[in-house]
Protein backbone atom coordinates (compact mmCIF):
# COMPACT_ATOMS: atom_id res chain seq x y z
CA UNK A 1 0.00 0.00 0.00
CA UNK A 2 3.03 2.48 -1.02
CA UNK A 3 -0.26 5.03 -1.41
CA UNK A 4 -0.63 5.57 2.27
CA UNK A 5 3.06 6.20 2.09
CA UNK A 6 2.20 9.09 0.59
CA UNK A 7 -1.54 10.12 2.34
CA UNK A 8 -0.61 9.23 5.91
CA UNK A 9 2.09 11.75 6.17
CA UNK A 10 0.00 14.37 4.25
CA UNK A 11 -2.74 13.73 6.87
CA UNK A 12 -0.59 13.78 9.25
CA UNK A 13 1.28 16.91 8.37
CA UNK A 14 -1.71 18.60 7.66
CA UNK A 15 -2.96 18.06 11.30
CA UNK A 16 0.24 19.78 12.39
CA UNK A 17 -0.49 22.62 10.05
CA UNK A 18 -4.06 22.98 11.32
CA UNK A 19 -2.37 22.82 15.39
CA UNK A 20 0.36 25.65 14.03
CA UNK A 21 -2.84 27.82 12.73
CA UNK A 22 -5.44 26.98 15.79
CA UNK A 23 -2.11 28.10 17.89
CA UNK A 24 -1.54 31.52 16.00
CA UNK A 25 -5.56 32.33 15.85
CA UNK A 26 -5.59 31.91 19.90
CA UNK A 27 -2.21 33.98 20.07
CA UNK A 28 -3.59 36.79 17.93
CA UNK A 29 -6.90 36.53 20.28
CA UNK A 30 -8.97 35.53 17.12
CA UNK A 31 -11.29 33.42 19.87
CA UNK A 32 -10.94 36.37 22.75
CA UNK A 33 -14.73 37.83 23.03
CA UNK A 34 -16.73 35.48 20.57
CA UNK A 35 -20.08 36.28 21.45
CA UNK A 36 -19.47 39.47 20.49
CA UNK A 37 -17.91 38.68 17.55
CA UNK A 38 -20.97 36.66 16.47
CA UNK A 39 -23.46 39.64 16.62
CA UNK A 40 -20.78 41.93 14.84
CA UNK A 41 -21.89 40.80 11.19
CA UNK A 42 -25.48 41.90 11.62
CA UNK A 43 -23.87 45.37 11.58
CA UNK A 44 -22.01 45.17 8.47
CA UNK A 45 -24.56 46.67 6.07
CA UNK A 46 -24.45 49.84 4.36
CA UNK A 47 -26.85 51.25 1.77
CA UNK A 48 -26.47 50.38 -1.88
CA UNK A 49 -25.45 53.32 -4.25
CA UNK A 50 -26.35 53.31 -7.81
CA UNK A 51 -22.83 53.28 -9.99
CA UNK A 52 -23.95 56.82 -11.39
CA UNK A 53 -23.47 58.59 -8.00
CA UNK A 54 -20.74 57.09 -7.08
CA UNK A 55 -18.56 60.04 -5.36
CA UNK A 56 -22.32 61.10 -3.99
CA UNK A 57 -23.03 58.91 -0.87
CA UNK A 58 -26.03 59.66 0.51
CA UNK A 59 -25.97 62.05 3.62
CA UNK A 60 -27.92 59.54 6.13
CA UNK A 61 -25.41 57.20 5.46
CA UNK A 62 -22.52 60.10 6.91
CA UNK A 63 -23.86 59.51 10.49
CA UNK A 64 -24.04 55.81 10.47
CA UNK A 65 -21.76 54.90 12.90
CA UNK A 66 -20.95 50.67 13.41
CA UNK A 67 -22.39 49.98 16.90
CA UNK A 68 -20.12 47.67 18.92
CA UNK A 69 -21.11 46.00 21.98
CA UNK A 70 -17.56 46.01 23.82
CA UNK A 71 -18.06 50.19 23.50
CA UNK B 1 -31.91 57.63 -3.67
CA UNK B 2 -33.23 61.05 -4.69
CA UNK B 3 -32.15 62.50 -1.42
CA UNK B 4 -28.57 61.46 -2.37
CA UNK B 5 -27.67 65.00 -3.93
CA UNK B 6 -23.79 65.66 -3.37
CA UNK B 7 -21.64 64.83 -0.28
CA UNK B 8 -18.21 63.62 0.28
CA UNK B 9 -16.68 60.46 -2.06
CA UNK B 10 -17.57 57.57 0.43
CA UNK B 11 -14.27 56.94 2.62
CA UNK B 12 -13.60 53.76 2.83
CA UNK B 13 -14.72 53.47 -0.90
CA UNK B 14 -16.87 50.61 -2.58
CA UNK B 15 -16.86 46.49 -2.47
CA UNK B 16 -15.97 44.46 -5.51
CA UNK B 17 -19.35 43.37 -6.02
CA UNK B 18 -18.84 42.67 -9.85
CA UNK B 19 -17.22 39.27 -9.83
CA UNK B 20 -19.74 38.35 -7.09
CA UNK B 21 -22.68 39.26 -9.28
CA UNK B 22 -21.21 37.72 -12.10
CA UNK B 23 -20.28 34.24 -10.37
CA UNK B 24 -24.03 34.59 -8.82
CA UNK B 25 -25.90 34.30 -12.20
CA UNK B 26 -23.58 31.62 -13.32
CA UNK B 27 -24.46 29.61 -10.47
CA UNK B 28 -28.51 29.87 -11.83
CA UNK B 29 -27.43 29.25 -15.09
CA UNK B 30 -25.10 26.30 -14.51
CA UNK B 31 -28.00 24.93 -11.85
CA UNK B 32 -30.42 24.36 -14.69
CA UNK B 33 -27.85 23.35 -17.18
CA UNK B 34 -26.62 19.99 -14.10
CA UNK B 35 -29.94 19.37 -13.06
CA UNK B 36 -31.51 18.84 -16.69
CA UNK B 37 -28.57 17.00 -17.24
CA UNK B 38 -29.30 14.90 -14.43
CA UNK B 39 -33.27 14.37 -15.26
CA UNK B 40 -31.90 13.36 -18.80
CA UNK B 41 -29.43 10.53 -17.26
CA UNK B 42 -32.56 9.18 -15.04
CA UNK B 43 -34.87 8.94 -17.34
CA UNK B 44 -32.55 7.07 -19.77
CA UNK B 45 -31.70 4.61 -16.66
CA UNK B 46 -35.34 4.13 -16.83
CA UNK B 47 -35.58 3.74 -19.94
CA UNK B 48 -32.03 2.78 -21.72
CA UNK B 49 -33.36 3.69 -25.39
CA UNK B 50 -33.21 7.49 -24.84
CA UNK B 51 -29.65 7.74 -25.47
CA UNK B 52 -30.70 7.42 -29.18
CA UNK B 53 -27.73 5.28 -30.14
CA UNK B 54 -25.84 8.38 -29.90
CA UNK B 55 -21.95 8.05 -28.12
CA UNK B 56 -22.11 11.65 -27.01
CA UNK B 57 -25.79 11.19 -25.08
CA UNK B 58 -25.29 7.78 -23.86
CA UNK B 59 -25.20 7.41 -19.83
CA UNK B 60 -21.81 6.84 -19.30
CA UNK B 61 -20.74 10.09 -20.47
CA UNK B 62 -23.12 12.78 -19.46
CA UNK B 63 -23.01 11.12 -16.43
CA UNK B 64 -19.74 13.11 -15.56
CA UNK B 65 -21.19 15.80 -17.26
CA UNK B 66 -23.82 16.38 -14.73
CA UNK B 67 -22.03 15.39 -11.73
CA UNK B 68 -19.04 17.67 -12.65
CA UNK B 69 -21.95 20.87 -14.03
CA UNK B 70 -24.09 20.65 -10.46
CA UNK B 71 -20.71 19.86 -8.01
CA UNK B 72 -18.25 22.25 -9.76
CA UNK B 73 -20.44 24.67 -12.09
CA UNK B 74 -23.38 25.27 -9.98
CA UNK B 75 -21.71 24.32 -6.37
CA UNK B 76 -18.65 26.47 -7.49
CA UNK B 77 -20.01 29.33 -8.69
CA UNK B 78 -21.56 29.59 -5.62
CA UNK B 79 -18.98 28.91 -3.56
CA UNK B 80 -17.16 31.84 -5.68
CA UNK B 81 -19.41 34.07 -5.50
CA UNK B 82 -20.59 33.65 -1.56
CA UNK B 83 -16.89 33.52 -0.36
CA UNK B 84 -16.20 36.90 -2.24
CA UNK B 85 -19.07 38.71 -1.35
CA UNK B 86 -18.72 37.30 2.91
CA UNK B 87 -15.17 38.05 3.02
CA UNK B 88 -15.07 41.60 2.01
CA UNK B 89 -18.22 41.79 4.19
CA UNK B 90 -16.89 40.37 7.54
CA UNK B 91 -13.68 41.87 6.69
CA UNK B 92 -14.75 45.27 5.64
CA UNK B 93 -11.96 45.27 3.28
CA UNK B 94 -12.91 45.08 -0.84
CA UNK B 95 -11.08 42.50 -2.49
CA UNK B 96 -7.52 42.26 -2.97
CA UNK B 97 -6.49 41.90 -6.71
CA UNK B 98 -10.07 42.21 -8.01
CA UNK B 99 -8.11 41.42 -11.48
CA UNK B 100 -7.38 38.77 -10.17
CA UNK B 101 -10.71 37.74 -9.06
CA UNK B 102 -12.00 38.59 -12.22
CA UNK B 103 -9.27 35.95 -13.87
CA UNK B 104 -10.76 33.28 -11.63
CA UNK B 105 -14.26 34.18 -12.67
CA UNK B 106 -13.45 33.91 -16.53
CA UNK B 107 -10.52 30.92 -15.80
CA UNK B 108 -13.79 29.06 -13.82
CA UNK B 109 -16.27 29.77 -16.73
CA UNK B 110 -13.86 27.96 -19.80
CA UNK B 111 -13.19 25.12 -17.52
CA UNK B 112 -16.59 24.43 -17.29
CA UNK B 113 -16.78 24.95 -21.34
CA UNK B 114 -14.05 22.54 -21.64
CA UNK B 115 -15.55 19.97 -19.33
CA UNK B 116 -19.01 20.22 -21.35
CA UNK B 117 -17.19 19.55 -24.27
CA UNK B 118 -14.71 16.75 -23.87
CA UNK B 119 -16.70 14.57 -21.64
CA UNK B 120 -19.74 14.06 -23.79
CA UNK B 121 -16.53 13.20 -26.28
CA UNK B 122 -15.74 10.59 -23.90
CA UNK B 123 -12.29 12.63 -23.35
CA UNK B 124 -11.70 11.94 -19.76
CA UNK B 125 -9.54 10.42 -16.96
CA UNK B 126 -12.07 7.80 -15.62
CA UNK B 127 -11.53 8.80 -12.12
CA UNK B 128 -14.80 9.81 -10.21
CA UNK B 129 -15.65 13.50 -9.74
CA UNK B 130 -12.20 14.37 -11.34
CA UNK B 131 -12.68 12.91 -14.59
CA UNK B 132 -11.14 15.74 -16.32
CA UNK B 133 -8.03 15.48 -18.87
CA UNK B 134 -4.50 17.17 -17.65
CA UNK B 135 -4.64 20.10 -19.54
CA UNK B 136 -8.10 21.43 -18.17
CA UNK B 137 -6.57 20.13 -14.49
CA UNK B 138 -4.11 22.47 -15.06
CA UNK B 139 -5.86 25.46 -15.84
CA UNK B 140 -8.02 24.30 -13.00
CA UNK B 141 -4.89 24.77 -10.17
CA UNK B 142 -4.11 27.82 -11.93
CA UNK B 143 -7.77 29.28 -11.32
CA UNK B 144 -7.82 27.68 -8.24
CA UNK B 145 -3.96 29.44 -7.10
CA UNK B 146 -5.69 32.70 -7.78
CA UNK B 147 -8.70 31.90 -5.81
CA UNK B 148 -6.41 31.38 -2.68
CA UNK B 149 -4.43 34.79 -3.46
CA UNK B 150 -7.48 36.81 -3.87
CA UNK B 151 -8.95 35.24 -0.82
CA UNK B 152 -6.05 35.22 1.46
CA UNK B 153 -4.74 38.39 0.58
CA UNK B 154 -8.49 39.93 1.17
CA UNK B 155 -8.17 38.38 4.59
CA UNK B 156 -5.12 39.90 4.84
CA UNK B 157 -5.80 43.35 4.30
CA UNK B 158 -8.61 43.52 6.42
CA UNK B 159 -9.79 46.25 8.62
CA UNK B 160 -11.49 44.01 11.09
CA UNK B 161 -9.48 42.13 13.64
CA UNK B 162 -11.16 39.12 14.07
CA UNK B 163 -11.91 36.46 11.67
CA UNK B 164 -15.47 35.83 11.23
CA UNK B 165 -16.13 32.14 11.38
CA UNK B 166 -17.54 31.53 7.94
CA UNK B 167 -13.88 32.68 6.56
CA UNK B 168 -12.38 29.68 8.44
CA UNK B 169 -14.77 27.76 6.57
CA UNK B 170 -13.98 29.18 3.10
CA UNK B 171 -10.01 28.94 4.15
CA UNK B 172 -10.02 25.47 4.93
CA UNK B 173 -12.21 24.79 1.50
CA UNK B 174 -9.51 26.79 -0.68
CA UNK B 175 -6.65 24.89 0.60
CA UNK B 176 -7.73 21.72 1.12
CA UNK B 177 -9.48 21.48 -2.51
CA UNK B 178 -6.05 22.44 -3.75
CA UNK B 179 -4.43 19.71 -1.93
CA UNK B 180 -6.73 17.47 -3.00
CA UNK B 181 -6.93 18.30 -6.53
CA UNK B 182 -3.14 18.33 -7.27
CA UNK B 183 -1.84 15.34 -5.63
CA UNK B 184 -5.09 13.36 -7.15
CA UNK B 185 -4.69 14.41 -10.82
CA UNK B 186 -0.72 13.57 -10.64
CA UNK B 187 -0.83 12.04 -14.20
CA UNK B 188 1.25 11.22 -16.76
CA UNK B 189 0.24 12.65 -20.59
CA UNK B 190 0.15 10.69 -23.43
CA UNK B 191 -1.15 13.43 -25.72
CA UNK B 192 -3.47 16.37 -25.89
CA UNK B 193 -6.51 14.33 -24.88
CA UNK B 194 -5.21 11.36 -23.01
CA UNK B 195 -2.96 10.50 -19.78
CA UNK B 196 -2.45 8.11 -17.24
CA UNK B 197 -2.84 8.76 -13.88
CA UNK B 198 0.31 8.54 -11.40
CA UNK B 199 -0.59 5.79 -9.38
CA UNK B 200 -2.18 2.45 -10.25
CA UNK B 201 -4.70 -0.37 -8.97
CA UNK B 202 -5.34 -0.03 -5.37
CA UNK B 203 -3.55 3.08 -4.69
CA UNK B 204 -4.92 4.68 -7.37
CA UNK B 205 -8.53 3.81 -5.78
CA UNK B 206 -7.15 4.95 -2.45
CA UNK B 207 -6.06 8.14 -3.43
CA UNK B 208 -9.02 8.86 -5.71
CA UNK B 209 -11.27 8.28 -2.80
CA UNK B 210 -8.75 10.45 -0.33
CA UNK B 211 -9.52 12.76 -2.81
CA UNK B 212 -13.22 11.80 -3.43
CA UNK B 213 -14.44 11.87 0.22
CA UNK B 214 -12.79 15.04 1.32
CA UNK B 215 -14.22 17.02 -1.74
CA UNK B 216 -17.27 15.86 -0.41
CA UNK B 217 -16.19 17.31 3.39
CA UNK B 218 -13.99 19.99 2.08
CA UNK B 219 -16.11 21.63 -1.34
CA UNK B 220 -19.51 20.30 -0.51
CA UNK B 221 -19.13 20.62 3.62
CA UNK B 222 -17.10 23.26 4.38
CA UNK B 223 -17.62 25.78 1.80
CA UNK B 224 -21.61 25.75 2.34
CA UNK B 225 -21.02 25.54 5.98
CA UNK B 226 -19.19 28.82 5.11
CA UNK B 227 -22.74 30.55 3.51
CA UNK B 228 -24.72 29.05 6.39
CA UNK B 229 -22.65 30.96 8.69
CA UNK B 230 -22.84 33.99 7.65
CA UNK B 231 -26.35 34.09 5.12
CA UNK B 232 -28.73 32.25 8.34
CA UNK B 233 -27.71 35.02 10.78
CA UNK B 234 -28.05 37.95 8.13
CA UNK B 235 -31.44 36.34 6.47
CA UNK B 236 -32.52 35.86 10.31
CA UNK B 237 -31.28 39.41 11.49
CA UNK B 238 -29.87 37.24 14.62
CA UNK B 239 -26.44 36.25 15.58
CA UNK B 240 -25.71 32.35 15.46
CA UNK B 241 -26.87 30.35 18.21
CA UNK B 242 -23.44 30.04 19.43
CA UNK B 243 -20.65 31.68 17.99
CA UNK B 244 -18.41 29.29 20.39
CA UNK B 245 -19.59 26.55 18.85
CA UNK B 246 -19.10 27.52 15.60
CA UNK B 247 -15.32 27.61 16.39
CA UNK B 248 -15.86 24.23 17.86
CA UNK B 249 -17.33 22.93 14.40
CA UNK B 250 -14.58 24.09 12.39
CA UNK B 251 -11.44 23.03 14.46
CA UNK B 252 -12.64 19.63 14.99
CA UNK B 253 -14.37 19.44 11.22
CA UNK B 254 -11.11 20.24 9.87
CA UNK B 255 -9.42 17.57 12.29
CA UNK B 256 -11.59 14.69 11.31
CA UNK B 257 -12.28 14.81 7.67
CA UNK B 258 -8.94 13.43 6.31
CA UNK B 259 -8.92 10.13 7.59
CA UNK B 260 -12.75 8.82 6.39
CA UNK B 261 -12.06 8.37 2.89
CA UNK B 262 -11.50 4.57 2.61
CA UNK B 263 -15.15 3.77 3.73
CA UNK B 264 -15.69 4.32 0.32
CA UNK B 265 -13.40 1.06 -0.58
CA UNK B 266 -14.58 -1.11 2.03
CA UNK B 267 -14.42 -4.89 1.00
CA UNK B 268 -11.99 -4.35 -1.69
CA UNK B 269 -8.63 -5.10 -2.05
CA UNK B 270 -8.05 -1.94 0.51
CA UNK B 271 -6.12 -3.55 3.44
CA UNK B 272 -8.72 -4.52 6.47
CA UNK B 273 -6.88 -2.35 8.76
CA UNK B 274 -7.56 1.36 6.55
CA UNK B 275 -10.88 0.14 6.21
CA UNK B 276 -11.67 0.02 9.68
CA UNK B 277 -9.74 3.37 10.31
CA UNK B 278 -12.20 5.56 7.82
CA UNK B 279 -14.98 3.51 9.36
CA UNK B 280 -14.26 4.64 12.98
CA UNK B 281 -12.89 8.44 11.61
CA UNK B 282 -16.51 8.74 9.84
CA UNK B 283 -18.58 7.73 13.01
CA UNK B 284 -16.19 10.66 14.99
CA UNK B 285 -17.64 12.91 12.46
CA UNK B 286 -21.22 12.77 13.03
CA UNK B 287 -20.27 14.99 16.59
CA UNK B 288 -19.00 17.91 15.20
CA UNK B 289 -21.52 17.81 12.02
CA UNK B 290 -24.78 17.85 14.33
CA UNK B 291 -22.70 20.12 16.75
CA UNK B 292 -22.69 22.74 13.86
CA UNK B 293 -26.08 21.47 12.07
CA UNK B 294 -28.02 22.16 15.50
CA UNK B 295 -26.07 25.59 15.87
CA UNK B 296 -27.69 26.55 12.84
CA UNK B 297 -31.36 25.25 13.18
CA UNK B 298 -31.40 26.88 17.01
CA UNK B 299 -30.22 30.51 15.46
CA UNK B 300 -34.00 30.62 15.24
CA UNK B 301 -34.50 30.10 18.67
CA UNK B 302 -37.09 32.10 20.01
CA UNK B 303 -38.37 33.49 16.52
CA UNK B 304 -39.43 30.05 14.49
CA UNK B 305 -42.06 32.59 13.28
CA UNK B 306 -39.63 33.85 10.99
CA UNK B 307 -39.31 30.24 9.31
CA UNK B 308 -43.12 30.49 8.74
CA UNK B 309 -43.05 33.48 7.08
CA UNK B 310 -39.45 33.71 5.01
CA UNK B 311 -39.13 30.94 1.96
CA UNK B 312 -35.65 32.10 2.05
CA UNK B 313 -35.03 30.98 5.78
CA UNK B 314 -37.08 27.76 5.03
CA UNK B 315 -34.51 27.48 2.43
CA UNK B 316 -31.85 27.65 4.83
CA UNK B 317 -33.05 25.85 7.93
CA UNK B 318 -34.30 22.91 5.64
CA UNK B 319 -30.97 22.67 4.13
CA UNK B 320 -29.32 22.18 7.81
CA UNK B 321 -32.18 19.33 8.43
CA UNK B 322 -30.73 17.47 4.97
CA UNK B 323 -27.58 17.79 6.30
CA UNK B 324 -28.19 16.66 9.53
CA UNK B 325 -29.73 14.08 7.80
CA UNK B 326 -27.05 13.25 5.27
CA UNK B 327 -24.67 13.34 8.21
CA UNK B 328 -26.39 10.96 10.31
CA UNK B 329 -26.67 8.61 7.16
CA UNK B 330 -23.38 8.27 5.99
CA UNK B 331 -21.22 6.94 9.13
CA UNK B 332 -24.08 5.04 9.28
CA UNK B 333 -23.74 3.77 5.98
CA UNK B 334 -19.49 3.62 6.93
CA UNK B 335 -20.49 1.06 9.67
CA UNK B 336 -18.93 -2.14 7.14
CA UNK B 337 -21.80 -4.65 7.89
CA UNK B 338 -24.41 -1.77 6.80
CA UNK B 339 -21.97 -1.05 3.88
CA UNK B 340 -21.85 -4.30 3.03
CA UNK B 341 -26.23 -3.83 2.56
CA UNK B 342 -25.63 -0.49 0.78
CA UNK B 343 -22.59 -0.56 -1.15
CA UNK B 344 -23.25 -0.75 -4.63
CA UNK B 345 -27.05 -0.01 -4.77
CA UNK B 346 -28.98 2.88 -5.25
CA UNK B 347 -28.93 3.78 -1.41
CA UNK B 348 -25.86 5.23 -2.44
CA UNK B 349 -27.45 7.58 -4.69
CA UNK B 350 -30.11 8.26 -2.45
CA UNK B 351 -27.73 9.67 0.37
CA UNK B 352 -25.90 11.69 -1.72
CA UNK B 353 -28.57 13.37 -3.16
CA UNK B 354 -29.99 14.08 -0.09
CA UNK B 355 -26.68 15.81 0.59
CA UNK B 356 -26.49 17.41 -2.69
CA UNK B 357 -30.02 18.55 -3.48
CA UNK B 358 -31.07 18.93 0.16
CA UNK B 359 -27.72 20.34 2.30
CA UNK B 360 -26.14 21.54 -0.80
CA UNK B 361 -28.44 22.62 -3.59
CA UNK B 362 -30.85 24.53 -0.98
CA UNK B 363 -28.27 26.28 1.31
CA UNK B 364 -26.86 27.67 -2.25
CA UNK B 365 -30.52 28.77 -3.54
CA UNK B 366 -31.38 30.36 0.21
CA UNK B 367 -28.01 32.05 0.07
CA UNK B 368 -28.23 33.17 -3.79
CA UNK B 369 -32.29 34.48 -3.07
CA UNK B 370 -30.61 36.58 0.13
CA UNK B 371 -27.87 38.18 -2.82
CA UNK B 372 -29.06 38.58 -5.74
CA UNK B 373 -31.31 41.23 -5.05
CA UNK B 374 -28.95 43.23 -2.89
CA UNK B 375 -26.40 42.67 -6.08
CA UNK B 376 -29.12 44.50 -8.22
CA UNK B 377 -30.17 47.25 -5.56
CA UNK B 378 -33.32 45.40 -4.71
CA UNK B 379 -35.02 44.91 -1.17
CA UNK B 380 -35.79 41.04 -2.31
CA UNK B 381 -36.27 39.31 -5.13
CA UNK B 382 -38.80 40.15 -7.93
CA UNK B 383 -41.65 37.66 -6.58
CA UNK B 384 -41.29 36.50 -2.91
CA UNK B 385 -44.23 34.08 -3.79
CA UNK B 386 -41.80 32.45 -6.16
CA UNK B 387 -39.58 31.91 -3.78
CA UNK B 388 -42.29 30.62 -1.64
CA UNK B 389 -42.90 28.17 -4.86
CA UNK B 390 -40.15 27.00 -5.38
CA UNK B 391 -39.24 25.58 -2.07
CA UNK B 392 -41.87 23.52 -1.88
CA UNK B 393 -41.74 22.23 -5.44
CA UNK B 394 -37.60 21.45 -4.51
CA UNK B 395 -38.54 19.75 -1.27
CA UNK B 396 -41.18 17.20 -2.69
CA UNK B 397 -38.92 16.87 -5.37
CA UNK B 398 -36.33 15.84 -2.79
CA UNK B 399 -38.17 13.65 -0.57
CA UNK B 400 -39.69 11.56 -3.70
CA UNK B 401 -36.03 11.10 -4.74
CA UNK B 402 -34.33 10.02 -1.63
CA UNK B 403 -37.32 7.98 -0.53
CA UNK B 404 -37.61 5.74 -4.05
CA UNK B 405 -33.57 5.56 -3.57
CA UNK B 406 -33.85 4.11 -0.22
CA UNK B 407 -36.50 2.10 -1.08
CA UNK B 408 -34.75 0.82 -4.30
CA UNK B 409 -31.30 0.61 -2.50
CA UNK B 410 -32.38 -1.49 0.44
CA UNK B 411 -34.37 -3.79 -2.03
CA UNK B 412 -31.17 -3.96 -4.33
CA UNK B 413 -29.06 -4.98 -1.44
CA UNK B 414 -31.56 -7.27 0.19
CA UNK B 415 -31.91 -9.36 -3.62
CA UNK B 416 -28.08 -9.64 -4.18
CA UNK B 417 -27.48 -11.23 -0.87
CA UNK B 418 -30.20 -13.80 -0.76
CA UNK B 419 -29.22 -17.13 -1.61
CA UNK B 420 -31.09 -20.81 -1.79
CA UNK B 421 -30.14 -23.31 0.73
CA UNK B 422 -28.11 -24.87 -1.60
CA UNK B 423 -25.39 -21.85 -2.06
CA UNK B 424 -27.01 -20.62 -5.60
CA UNK B 425 -28.17 -16.92 -5.47
CA UNK B 426 -32.04 -16.63 -5.60
CA UNK B 427 -31.79 -13.81 -8.03
CA UNK B 428 -30.10 -12.61 -11.01
CA UNK B 429 -29.15 -9.44 -11.33
CA UNK B 430 -31.02 -8.27 -14.00
CA UNK B 431 -34.31 -9.49 -11.64
CA UNK B 432 -32.71 -6.50 -9.43
CA UNK B 433 -33.02 -4.48 -12.21
CA UNK B 434 -36.12 -5.01 -13.53
CA UNK B 435 -37.42 -4.63 -9.69
CA UNK B 436 -36.10 -1.01 -9.96
CA UNK B 437 -37.82 0.16 -12.42
CA UNK B 438 -40.81 1.59 -10.89
CA UNK B 439 -38.61 3.22 -8.43
CA UNK B 440 -36.59 4.74 -11.16
CA UNK B 441 -40.06 6.62 -12.29
CA UNK B 442 -40.21 7.98 -8.85
CA UNK B 443 -36.81 9.22 -8.43
CA UNK B 444 -37.35 11.20 -12.44
CA UNK B 445 -40.80 12.47 -10.93
CA UNK B 446 -38.23 13.99 -8.15
CA UNK B 447 -35.71 14.98 -10.17
CA UNK B 448 -38.14 16.72 -12.96
CA UNK B 449 -39.63 18.61 -9.74
CA UNK B 450 -36.28 19.81 -8.29
CA UNK B 451 -35.51 21.01 -12.34
CA UNK B 452 -38.82 22.79 -12.32
CA UNK B 453 -37.65 24.78 -9.11
CA UNK B 454 -34.70 25.63 -10.32
CA UNK B 455 -36.15 27.31 -13.99
CA UNK B 456 -38.71 29.56 -11.71
CA UNK B 457 -35.29 30.13 -9.69
CA UNK B 458 -34.00 31.29 -13.25
CA UNK B 459 -37.14 33.14 -14.20
CA UNK B 460 -37.47 35.16 -10.44
CA UNK B 461 -33.40 35.76 -11.26
CA UNK B 462 -33.81 37.07 -14.54
CA UNK B 463 -36.82 39.33 -13.28
CA UNK B 464 -34.75 40.93 -10.62
CA UNK B 465 -31.99 41.92 -12.42
CA UNK B 466 -34.06 43.61 -15.28
CA UNK B 467 -35.97 45.42 -12.81
CA UNK B 468 -33.19 45.87 -10.57
CA UNK B 469 -29.20 47.46 -11.74
CA UNK B 470 -26.02 47.16 -10.69
CA UNK B 471 -25.38 49.05 -7.50
CA UNK B 472 -22.25 50.36 -5.44
CA UNK B 473 -22.46 48.99 -2.13
CA UNK B 474 -20.11 51.35 0.35
CA UNK B 475 -17.93 49.73 3.19
CA UNK B 476 -18.69 51.44 6.26
CA UNK B 477 -16.40 52.83 8.62
CA UNK B 478 -15.03 50.81 10.97
CA UNK B 479 -15.30 50.82 14.63
CA UNK B 480 -11.70 51.71 16.43
CA UNK B 481 -12.13 49.23 18.54
CA UNK B 482 -12.38 46.56 16.19
CA UNK B 483 -10.24 47.83 13.93
CA UNK B 484 -6.97 45.96 12.45
CA UNK B 485 -3.68 46.88 13.19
Amino acid sequence: MESLYLLIPLSAGLVLAIIAVFGWALHKGQFDDLEAEGARILQDDAAPVDADQYKFEPAREQSRVLKTPRS
Amino acid sequence: MANSAAVATPKEGVYTDSVVRLFSLAAVLWGVVGMLVGVIIAAQLTWPELNLGISWLSYGRLRPLHTNAVIFAFGGCALFATSYHVVQRTCQTRLFAPGLAMFTFWGWQLVILAAAITLPLGINQSKEYAELEWPIDLLIAVVWVSYAIVFFGTVGIRKVRHIYVANWFFGAFIIAVALLHIVNSAAIPVDATKSYSAYAGVQDAMIQWWYGHNAVGFFLTAGFLGMMYYYIPKQAERPVYSYRLSIVHFWALIFTYMWAGPHHLHYTALPDWTQSIGMIFSLVLLAPSWGGMINGIMTLSGAWHKLRDDPILKFLIVSLSFYGMSTFEGPMMSIKTVNALSHYTDWTIGHVHSGALGWVGMISMGSLYYLIPKLFGQKQMYSVKAIETHFWIATIGIVLYIAAMWIAGVMQGLMWRAVNPDGTLVYSFVESVKATFPYYVVRLCGGLLYLSGMLIMAWNTVMTVRSGKAVLAPIPPVNATLAHA
